[in-house]
């Protein structure tokens, strides 16, 4: 092979991504875009209204008549097709692609409809009578940590699934001789990067090789190919896995897709037809993924110089409700580097893996990376508060020293080249941090909250395959055998007309991998990036791939891009060999530039690069003795460093290590809450930079979802697990005008273990801005504990004082608590005595013409009933089955009224407390109220519900005065029917 | 998220609207900018049998101004009501408020009357049509009628609107050139319906205040007189008034402050800009 190094004239330069025609033409092929099969059929997915329920009943009939219907899976049919998901412990976890017999998060997958277009589809799922027997749900991570509370997996025996000890170097004697032991907890929230285009699956089973035939936007990791195959009870080699060249953004949240592939899997088995499945927005934001939320408890042995001697972290990491492959990524993923960027050599990790009643999560940019950071660097700033220190002397006072690297961290990791000392220097300078000091200062003596925060990160990239194992125990990874490394594969091609073509492993999802493949090939061969063409779609039964196939763990610029070089290299060496024997030079003296290949002493007798190429096609014979005809070369390579957790646990945990800087100068406006960002610089040491715009595109993309981290984004659960951010109304993605252009600052200290001495950049402002964040709010505000996403009320209620008294003149309301647990109260007047009122609330009759739009009320038992409510008002179609208890009859004082709706848009439960008073005139009725709402309702309708519940009640009642008062006409005024209401109200848009 | 099966009509006429509402009522809507329906109808939340489509009917894409009147159809996009020069001239309440609505790809097909109809409790127009006392035009076969703004909204997404009904026009009435005018809102990001908008119109010393967001509609004040010291007296007496509504963006207090402290700040605005 030739090795000597090529002249880089287009690697490290600022070219246009190659990609970049296409898509901004709209002519990109999404997978939705790509034609299927004739004869494919369209799923439709019903998902799980409650948070924890036993499925009682699931009756698919009617669903099955209706129109273009060809089948509906539940449960039961994946349970006997297919085996449940491989996971990492050996724990009873047990998941299927389909909910078994109880469904454990809301929007959990229950049955799929089959039918010929997804219209059909969805009308069919409204005709699946399901009957869910709710129980309690756990929805905190620490509740759910907490003995006796209800088991997500009754057969875990606990709803923390792992517990692991980890003791590096000396803490305990650390902790023992710290001047002060300086504490801080925080509780990261569920979010995601949400992708613009959501999970598609076509799936086609062929039954004369019994094989599957999968055509999705899967991201990898290829770690996931085994669990769908062994799930499929089939040969690795009988899933076919075919990715498309583009994606609509993947994030790591593609990963999450697998479930469904398998559900379609089974469905084209099933049905004999190809399957396509679209995920919508609704379902993706319930159900598709969250990056796990995650309570540290964090604790710094620390000298009265700032001088840190030991850590301690406790983690309890919430996976929902189930753990999904590759799981417990996120708390393991980091573990090498949990010092982050400071010279710490003693440190002992608590990890608890935690189960709750919430979206499984998944792999999501920066994997665990945001949550770790947010621990350690608001450590680093509640020290410098407690110490009286600036922040960034604490940082100062604790960075890896510059000529320790390559430096080996407590827990493993192995960083191979910095200077983070200088990187500070940069940023100060370059960053005008005295300037900013002094604004900060003017703006204060103005009486602004001005804060200034700061954060220092290791951006990891490259993952070593075998982190995960760091959760087993020593003796169990000896029995499972080592694991680690990482295998990137890139083929090159040469063409009988001389056209370069590329393929490599990496799955891109937008990042422009086609563009620094095309630039590192052209280096090689003495052409341009417009010559190379490259072809990122990947398909298991062509191409070449591993375990460690995909996109993630910011994998491409330090591995796949090395095996491009290498298959490069072995094109490049070839083409020199025959080109030296028509030149009549040795190999070594040939040259590649400008389409041309000619002797360096001699550089005016040129040979064209396709006619050198082409020989290798058109006369095998006229190559050199032993010389293997035609040209393409596969490359593949793993880093050595990456080797398997030793027997102390310490784990290098990924290949490279780049190091972030941040620094946030923000104002809080003492009116609103709102943030304003003033200033944001973040300096990168990426080492070698392969292409400038795309490096600094990662950082602005990363900083975006950083901000949103920070101030926006959440998945919210009610107390009873209901989830109430379904669209993106309430899951608050940061838009143009929220996002200010941060000041990027580089520089580039080349990585010793890789051969391009690139390290990943497209995590880093994931894990460094929302801490950063948050470290200038505290300084704004001088407050210690926040809560991300901080939004404006939020903060408000950290540095309100307290609001003016109610005048007496306003009637009071009750206090209630958030999210969508409803509550109420009112009172009304009615002219007949109580006794009177009494009669109509206990005869079904006349309570029939009470709740609103009953078709029809049965006795079930004495004072229940059970209710068919079916709204047909304006515009507006519902149907409802609703129960309906009396209780804590107090004749004719007081009654309770309790019980719930389910149907196709939700559930609700609720009571009713209702006291008659006799009066003058006649019965004074007042009524308290509490309701919990769930399903899709609650996800997409929360902005109005709370409003909505009044109109309902407050209709319930007229109704009943109406009633007694004798008035028929009420239940024809239909236009003021609760649902009717309910649902007008629920306006998304 | 696919809407159920529906009836397309592209009306041909005014005539062709109100006769198709008269035989399908409450069966139909009626799509105009479809920038709230058409989400909500694939949510399934709305499953009209009729969906009635008015947006290519130039007869009800007039912005008319007529004596101290200001007329917009129902077909007129909030962009056209916005760039309108009688408006930026006669309603600058209108005009100041509407860059708040969405975004400029929504306002290219939102509707003025649309948002009217809809009568969403946090979105801006139903503010601005309450507190500058617009009148609703309302047309059916049966004949046409006019509502004054404060009768129109009866509720949260609720309205006089009979079903056989189109909201053909909303009438504003010019502002008073000696008034101030101020209007302001507080969102989560850029476009976001509100957690609290804030209108106040001056004329001499009487406010007139509105606030959207936080009850169920619109809710306009009347303070004749206001003197300064009193401002925060009736901001607060109003902030509890318009009842707890806690969400997950906003807790009921942070409402409550906002009306207070950005309720003074529109006051003074809407003092600072008479004439």
């Amino acid at each position: 092979m030739n090795e000597s190094s090529t002249p880089q004239k287009y690697l490290g330069q600022p070219i246009e991504r190659i990609e970049d025609a296409t898509l901004l033409r709209g002519a990109a092929a999404y997978t939705d875009d790509i034609p299927v099969p004739v004869g494919t059929l369209h799923a439709a997915i019903l998902r799980s209204p409650h948070a924890h329920a036993d499925i009682v009943s699931i009756d698919v009939s009617a669903a099955e008549k209706r129109p273009g219907v060809h089948a509906v899976l539940t449960g039961q049919d994946i349970k006997e097709l297919t085996e449940p998901f491989l996971i990492v412990l050996r724990v009873p976890l047990d998941q299927w692609s389909l909910a078994v017999d109880r469904v454990r998060f809301v929007g959990e997958s229950v049955a799929v409809v089959i039918a010929e277009d997804r219209y059909q589809a969805e009308d069919a799922l409204d005709h699946i009578e399901i009957e869910y027997n709710p129980i309690d749900a756990v929805i905190k991570t620490m509740d759910a940590a907490e003995e006796g509370s209800p088991l997500v997996h009754e057969a875990a025996g606990s709803n923390i699934v792992s517990r692991r000890d980890f003791s590096y170097g000396e803490p305990e004697k650390a902790f023992a001789e710290a001047d002060r032991i300086i504490e801080n907890t925080i509780d990261y929230p569920r979010n995601s990067q949400t992708p613009l285009e959501g999970f598609v699956v076509v799936a086609n089973y062929l039954p004369g090789e019994e094989s599957y035939d999968i055509l999705s936007n899967f991201q990898g990791p290829f770690t996931v190919h085994p669990v769908m195959s062994k799930a499929l009870k089939c040969k690795g080699s009988q899933l076919r896995m075919r990715s498309p060249a583009y994606s609509g953004g993947g994030f790591g949240v593609k990963q999450a897709i697998f479930p469904y592939v398998v559900l379609m899997c089974v469905a084209s088995r099933k049905t004999g037809r190809p399957i396509k499945w679209v995920e919508d927005r609704l379902e993706h934001l319930t159900a598709a993924i969250a990056a796990p939320n995650r309570v540290i408890e964090a604790k710094a042995a620390v000298m009265n110089d700032g001088k840190i001697i030991g850590l301690h972290f406790e983690q309890w990491d919430d996976y929902g409700a189930y753990l999904r492959p590759p799981m417990p990524g996120p708390l393991y993923r980091q573990h090498g580097i949990m010092t982050g960027a400071y010279d710490v050599p003693n440190m002992t990790i608590v990890n608890n893996l935690v189960m709750t009643n919430k979206t499984p999560s998944g792999m999501v940019r920066g994997f665990g990376g945001p949550q770790i950071y947010y621990g350690l660097e608001r450590l680093i700033h509640t020290i410098a508060v407690e110490l009286g220190m600036d922040p960034l002397e604490v940082i100062k006072k604790n960075l890896i020293p510059a000529d320790a690297f390559p430096y080996r961290a407590a827990a493993g990791a192995l960083i191979g080249a910095g200077d983070y000392q200088k990187a500070l220097e940069i940023s100060e300078r370059d960053g005008k941090l005295a300037e900013l000091k002094k604004h900060r200062d003017e703006m204060r003596a103005q009486g602004k909250l001005y804060g200034i925060g700061y954060a220092a990160v290791v951006e990891p990239a490259q993952s070593n395959m075998g982190y995960l194992s760091t959760i087993n125990t020593v003796e169990e990874r000896k029995k499972a055998g080592p694991k680690g490394g990482n295998v990137a594969i890139a083929t090159v091609n040469i063409d009988p007309l001389g056209t370069v073509s590329v393929t490599a492993d990496s799955i891109p999802q937008g990042q422009g991998h086609a563009t620094i493949l095309a630039q590192i090939v052209a280096d090689e061969m003495g052409l341009t990036p417009q010559d190379i063409i490259v072809n990122m779609e990947r398909d298991t039964q062509r191409d070449p791939w591993s375990i460690a196939t995909g996109n993630y763990s910011s994998r491409f610029s330090s591995s796949t891009v090395v095996s491009a070089q290498m298959a490069a290299k072995r094109v490049r060496a070839k083409l020199a060999d025959i080109a030296a024997q028509t030149l009549n030079v040795p190999a070594e003296e040939v040259e590649f530039a400008g389409g041309q290949v000619f002797a360096k002493g001699n550089p005016e007798n040129t040979l064209r690069f396709s006619r050198v190429a082409g020989t290798t096609h058109w006369s095998p014979g006229e190559l050199p003795t032993d010389m293997a005809p035609g040209i393409t070369e596969t490359a593949t390579w793993s880093a050595p460093e990456l080797e398997p957790p030793n027997d102390q646990d310490q784990i290098n945990t990924s290949l490279t290590y780049g190091f972030v800087f941040d620094i946030c100068g923000l104002e809080v406006d003492k009116v609103t809450g709102e943030v304003r960002i003033d200033k944001y610089v973040t300096m990168h040491d990426s080492g070698n930079i392969l292409n400038p715009l795309l490096a600094d595109g990662q950082v602005y993309g990363a900083f975006g979802w950083g901000l949103g981290i920070a101030l926006s984004e959440e998945f919210v659960y009610s107390e009873d697990g209901s989830f109430l951010s379904g669209t993106f109304a309430d899951y608050l993605c940061p838009i143009a005008p929220e996002v200010p252009e941060p000041q990027i600052l580089h520089m580039n200290t080349p990585e010793p273990f890789t051969p391009l001495g690139a390290k990943g950049i497209g995590e880093g402002n994931v894990m460094s801005t929302p801490v950063c964040v948050a470290n200038a709010v505290s300084d704004a505000i001088g407050i210690r504990d926040l809560q991300l996403p901080l939004s404006p009320s939020k903060i408000m209620s950290l540095i309100d004082d307290d609001e003016p008294a109610r005048p007496e003149s306003v009637a009071a309301v009750e206090p209630k608590k958030s999210g969508r647990g409803l509550t109420g109260s009112g009172s009304a007047e009615v002219p007949v005595p109580p006794q009177q009122v009494w009669d109509t609330l206990l005869d079904p009759i006349k309570l029939a013409a009470v709740i609103p739009g009953c078709r029809e009320l049965n006795q079930i038992a004495e004072n229940s009933y059970t209710a068919d409510v079916a709204i047909g008002v304006g515009a507006v179609r519902g149907r409802f089955q609703a129960q309906v208890q009396l209780s804590d009859l107090d004749p004719p004082n007081s009654i309770v009224l309790s019980g719930g709706m389910t149907g196709p848009l939700g559930s609700s439960s609720g009571a009713g407390h209702v006291t008659l008073t006799a009066t003058a005139g006649g019965t004074r009725v007042d009524y308290t109220y509490n309701a919990d709402i769930t399903g899709k309702v609650a996800a997409v309708g929360g902005r109005m519900l709370d409003g909505t519940a009044r109109v309902l009640v407050d209709q319930f009642f007229k109704r009943l005065i109406a009633q007694i008062e004798g008035k028929s006409d009420v239940s024809a005024s239909s236009s003021d029917s609760w649902w009717s209401r309910l649902l007008k109200f629920l306006g998304a848009g | 998220m696919k809407p159920n099966n529906f009836n397309y009509v592209r009306a041909e006429s005014l005539d062709h609207v109100l006769s198709c509402l008269a035989e399908h009522g409450e069966n139909a809507r009626i799509l105009a900018g479809g920038q709230s329906l058409i989400a909500m109808m694939n949510f399934r939340l709305v499953e009209p049998t009729y969906l009635i489509d008015i947006s290519s009917l130039d007869e009800l894409k007039e912005i008319r101004s007529n004596g101290n009147i200001i007329e917009i159809s129902a077909a007129v996009t909030q962009a056209r009501v916005m760039s309108a020069p009688e408006i930026i001239e006669h309603l600058p309440l209108l005009a100041g408020a509407l860059p708040n609505v969405g975004h400029f790809q929504t306002r290219a097909k939102g509707t003025f009357c649309g948002s009217i109809a809809h009568s969403d409790p946090s979105s801006e127009q139903p503010l601005c049509f309450a507190i500058l006392g617009g009148e609703a035009v309302l047309k059916s076969k049966r004949g046409e009628r006019v509502v004054p703004a404060s009768e129109f909204q009866t509720g949260l997404m609720a309205t006089a609107r009979a079903d056989d009904e189109l909201l053909t026009s909303v009438r504003l009435p010019k502002q008073n050139p000696s008034s101030g005018y101020a209007f302001e809102e507080i969102t989560r990001r850029q476009g976001d319906f509100a957690i609290v908008a804030i209108a106040a119109i001056a004329e001499g010393e009487n406010i007139r205040f509105g606030v959207g967001g936080v009850a169920g509609k619109p809710e306009v004040r009347n303070w004749d007189n206001l003197a300064d010291n009193d401002i925060d007296e009736a901001l607060n007496a109003l902030a509890w008034e318009l009842g707890d509504n806690d969400d997950i963006h906003a807790s009921a207090k942070y409402r409550r402050q906002l009306v207070r402290r950005v309720g003074r700040r529109v006051i003074e605005e809407a003092r600072k800009c008479r004439n």
